[in-house]
């Protein structure tokens, strides 16, 4: 008995120096000054320009300039890659505005969005098997990525035709498998993105009912930084910022050199030049640093914000500890901050797209 | 002279020793925790014990603020049902099946290859297949179950007919044994306790094909709100839910285990304390 209870002693003091040292390896790693980030980035036709530029030295020669190292990464899972940024493996990671807010800001990591790429203008959608029009959604039952950008959309347009979402039921489906459901004769309506929305809307007798060029602006693509890196380190800041205007001008280039661009993005995204071609339609590209950087410093993002922390705070995306809208604070450029000043976590910064725009890169 | 092998420890010491590697976990994980909080205090990735403790008071005793439902129950019955739903008929389709295809040459030469290929199919590999053909309602989810199982549980009683004693069969055919009283009466209580250790050993299994099932299309069950709260990182959640299914599945396997030494004892007589 007394062996056992000196060797549980043991034990313990060997664990607590393990994670002691752990920790200090940590801190150590912290410490040093930082000359190598890491940013993940998921397929999405408005993210692609990002490992075009790395697989075309874009992003090498951009991080030499700055004396930096950038590693740009591929996360198979879009949720999986904000996760692993959350949980600090990652320096950034491209997301769009809802999510940024719902996981890193609202898991406390203080984050800045530098890059507004795009926003969606028709790339997600709600496809009916029975009906024509978005009302006929009444009483069906809706295969959707629940608490995502999807169910942003569909609460948007549900409140369009004076629906609540109580008047329908939800089964929350895996968006990989999500085209797969759609065949099925359960289901009826889906609510999805691209590319899987193009597969889904060209099912026979499929109607796409809604989308989200009807509400322009609201789901917006962006590259976000952890707040303290980026005030650390304003050289990633331009560097990211400097890689990303040069790979999307030449993704907008009508000649040869845009083509191969565009059709080597597609390639990387897993289709062809045509299919790439089509989402891109459906996408609102900010092609130059001004309009981009105007977009965020215009008075219409904080009123997309408001909107989309409604959402998030309704369907308790904030946490469920969280007793207000107002307890994440969100700073953009026009509007100073939304709700908690002493608390923001989520700051619109375009800065770096200004310096861009003004060619001081 | 002493070996170690021969080192056993009494009741209590054992008490200790298997609570051992728990407590160390337990005290790594207060650790990490409170490491991450004190850099982050809004850190969601490893949530320090009492704020788990007081997620689980209101999973499992609160109404749900988007559902009116106290969720951790409806969960586990939901599943519970799928699972218990799944398990029970691939044991039922493996006795048949096992039984038919070790005694009967017949069968064994029509059907035993047939189960062998099937058993080798990734069951998640089909899913696709099996949501247009049985629906996304509750039939895929059972049916992922058995598909996932039945042929492991097949294979196993087939080869435990087969392992039997020539000599008892022949002897119960010379005291005028029919093929169904042999089946019945020689075959079936000698292969029923490596039933059960199939089942417990499909335990695992069952769950993985459960929680996949409900994490890709679902409204309700454990997988489900796992899969939807790792949408804004909630290891709140997660944590205690995996803690929660590990306790079912560990009950479940303890109860099988159970059954077995209680209705089939003579199986275990050569059994190490």
């Amino acid at each position: 008995m007394k062996r056992i209870t000196s060797l549980l002693t043991a034990l313990t003091i060997a664990a607590g120096i393990g994670s002691a040292a752990l920790t200090a390896a940590i801190g150590a790693a912290s410490a040093a000054p930082k000359k190598e980030f890491n940013i993940a980035w998921t397929i999405y036709v408005g993210w692609m320009p990002w490992p075009y530029a790395a697989e075309a030295g874009i992003v090498k020669k951009w991080a030499d300039k700055y004396g930096i190292t950038i590693n740009v990464t591929q996360i198979n899972d879009y949720v999986e890659s904000i996760n692993q940024y959350t949980a600090g493996k990652f320096d950034g990671v491209t997301v769009t505005n809802m999510d940024a807010l719902t996981i890193p800001a609202a898991g406390g990591v203080d984050t800045t969005a530098i890059v507004m790429g795009d926003y969606s203008n028709g790339n997600d959608g709600i496809v009916l098997k029975k009906g024509k029009s978005l009302a006929d959604i009444k009483g069906q039952t809706i295969n959707i990525v629940e608490l995502s950008v999807s169910h942003y959309l569909l609460a948007r347009g549900l409140a369009t035709v004076k629906l609540q979402e109580k008047d329908i039921k939800t089964v929350n489906t895996s968006d990989a498998d999500i085209v797969a459901a759609f065949k099925s004769p359960d289901s009826t309506a889906v609510v999805t993105w691209n590319p899987q929305l193009m597969e889904v809307k060209a099912e026979p007798g499929a109607a796409l009912v809604f989308d989200s060029s009807k509400i322009p602006g609201e789901i917006e693509d962006l590259l976000v930084i952890k707040t303290a890196t980026l005030k650390d380190n304003p050289d990633l800041g331009k560097a990211l910022v400097g890689i990303w205007y040069e790979t999307i001008a030449l993704m907008q280039d009508p000649g040869d050199k845009g083509k191969a661009a565009r059709e080597a993005m597609a390639k990387l995204s897993g289709t062809d030049l045509a299919g790439f071609e089509a989402q891109l339609k459906t996408t609102r590209m900010y092609y130059t640093p001004t309009e981009a950087a105007s977009f965020m410093s215009g008075a219409e993002l904080p009123k997309i914000m408001d909107l989309v922390r409604t959402f998030c705070f309704e369907h308790n995306l904030l946490g469920d500890n969280v007793k207000s809208k107002d307890a994440i604070g969100i700073a953009t450029p026009s509007g100073g901050v939304l709700g908690a000043s002493t608390n923001v976590k989520l700051r619109f910064d375009a800065s770096f797209m200004k310096m861009a725009a003004e060619g001081k890169m | 002279m002493r070996r170690v092998m021969n080192i056993a420890p009494a009741p209590g010491p054992r008490m200790l020793l298997a609570l051992l590697p728990f407590v160390l976990v337990a005290f790594l994980y207060v650790l990490g925790s409170a490491e991450r909080r004190a850099a982050n205090p809004d850190d969601k990735l490893l949530p320090p014990v009492g704020e788990l403790a007081e997620t689980v008071r209101r999973l499992a005793a609160e109404l749900d603020r988007r559902s009116g439902e106290v969720v951790l129950w409806v969960d586990t019955a939901a599943s519970l049902r799928r699972l218990f739903l799944g398990l029970g008929i691939a044991t039922l389709i493996g006795l048949v099946f096992g039984l038919a295809v070790g005694l009967l040459p017949v069968a064994g030469a029509t059907l035993g290859p047939l189960v062998a290929v099937i058993s080798m199919i990734p069951p998640m590999a089909i899913l696709p297949v099996l949501f247009i053909v049985f629906g996304l309602g509750e039939l895929s989810k059972v049916v992922l179950i058995v598909i996932g199982v039945a042929p492991f549980l097949i294979r196993d009683l087939a080869l435990a007919v087969t392992a039997l004693p020539r000599e008892q069969m022949i002897k119960a055919q010379t005291l005028g044994a029919s093929t169904w009283q042999l089946a019945i009466r020689v075959a079936l209580p000698q292969v029923m306790p490596r039933l059960i250790e199939a089942v417990r050993l499909s335990l695992g299994p069952a769950f993985l094909f459960l929680i996949a099932a409900e994490a890709i299309a679902s409204d309700v069950g454990l997988g489900y709100r796992i899969f939807l709260v790792r949408r804004y990182l909630a290891m709140d959640v997660i944590l205690p839910y995996v803690a929660w299914i590990t306790l079912l599945s560990y009950l479940m396997d303890f109860a099988l285990a159970r059954l077995a030494r209680k209705a089939y004892p003579w199986a275990y007589v050569e059994e190490r304390r």
